[in-house]
């Protein structure tokens, strides 16, 4: 199975490269933007076939390692594959 | 006394940090690999500064996970005192044993520089060398030096009297991040240091070793060390 695992900043921690991503952005011509928050895109190959199985372990690894609980949340996706 | 220094895959600052500590303690501090599952008995544990598995995820995120913390984490919860510098302060967060994270620099650069540190808390075996309100001068260098608790959490640590160092400006007035730039990095509440509950553990963002000998500019940090051989010995 695949997983796809996105590692955000949770609302209200302050990203200055996020925000710093927007000023280049908006130095290079992008008008309209506002609100960059920067994350991570993790992805995982699991012999595992059962899916909620599967569900379950990543969701172990991100509170154990992937993501940084005080701070961060994640979102799993599980796919055949 | 034992002292025992925690060495990960790209630690760097585990040498100064023996040269230091051996200094106060006249003896060398073990070394230990972080590949080993347990440390022999010590009286101290030390987790140094640098950059344990590249800071790669986050900072101290790996390292945190490693055989050997599995046994400082068990050990902290004896009551040895463990004392986390840079890197090891964020390896302290991340294992749970210190609360908060530490987060990228405001400013977005590495930030390598004296600074100028008040001593907040003095009722511990880390801090009882100094005065209260002393000003100290230490140097920190680094990235992800950015301390972030939660409102709860922050309240709770200056209420219970467990946040040690704080970034001040040189006359040991608050820092005021906009006015005087004596907070390098953006750290809540100005904090550059905080301590567990049970005062047992201390993690740190500056370098009290690298100011432990006159001859290479100070020896602010060697108070640090000499308190904890005469605490702990």
């Amino acid at each position: 199975m695949k997983a796809k695992v996105h590692v955000t900043l949770k609302k209200g921690v302050l990203d200055p490269q996020g925000k710093a991503v927007e000023n280049a952005l908006s130095a290079l011509g992008f008008g309209g933007v506002s609100g960059v928050r920067q994350g991570k895109y993790i992805e995982l190959e699991l012999t595992e076939t059962d899916p909620e199985k599967a569900q379950g372990q990543v969701e172990e690894m991100c509170r154990k390692l992937l993501a940084n609980m005080v701070i961060e949340d994640y979102a799993i996706d599980i796919a055949e594959g | 006394m034992k002292a025992s220094v925690i060495v990960f895959p790209g630690s760097n600052c585990d040498r100064d940090v023996q040269v230091a500590l051996g200094q106060s303690l006249r003896r060398q501090p073990d070394m230990v690999w972080h590949g080993e599952a347990e440390i022999p008995e010590t009286d101290l544990i030390v987790v140094p500064g640098g950059f344990s598995y590249g800071d790669y995820l986050r900072s101290g995120a790996m390292a945190a996970q490693s055989p050997v913390m599995r046994d400082v984490v068990a050990k902290a919860k004896k009551g040895v005192p463990v004392l986390g510098i840079c890197n090891g302060f964020q390896v302290l967060t991340e294992c749970g044993l210190l609360p908060g994270a530490l987060m990228r620099n405001a400013g977005l650069k590495f930030v390598c520089k004296d600074v100028h540190l008040s001593v907040e808390e003095t009722e511990s075996v880390f801090t009882g060398g100094y005065e209260k309100g002393q000003v100290i001068r230490i140097p920190i260098a680094h990235h992800d030096g950015n301390y972030y608790a939660d409102d709860e959490t922050l309240d709770r640590l200056e209420g219970d009297g467990l946040v040690a160092f704080s970034y001040c400006a040189s006359d040991g007035g608050p820092a005021d991040g906009s006015t005087n730039g004596a907070n390098p990095n953006g750290s809540a509440r100005n904090i550059a240091g905080i301590l567990s509950d049970t005062r047992t553990v201390l993690g740190m963002m500056p370098h009290p070793e690298r100011l432990s000998d006159p001859a290479l500019g100070g020896n602010d940090g060697r108070v640090l060390f000499d308190h904890l051989v005469k605490a702990l010995g």
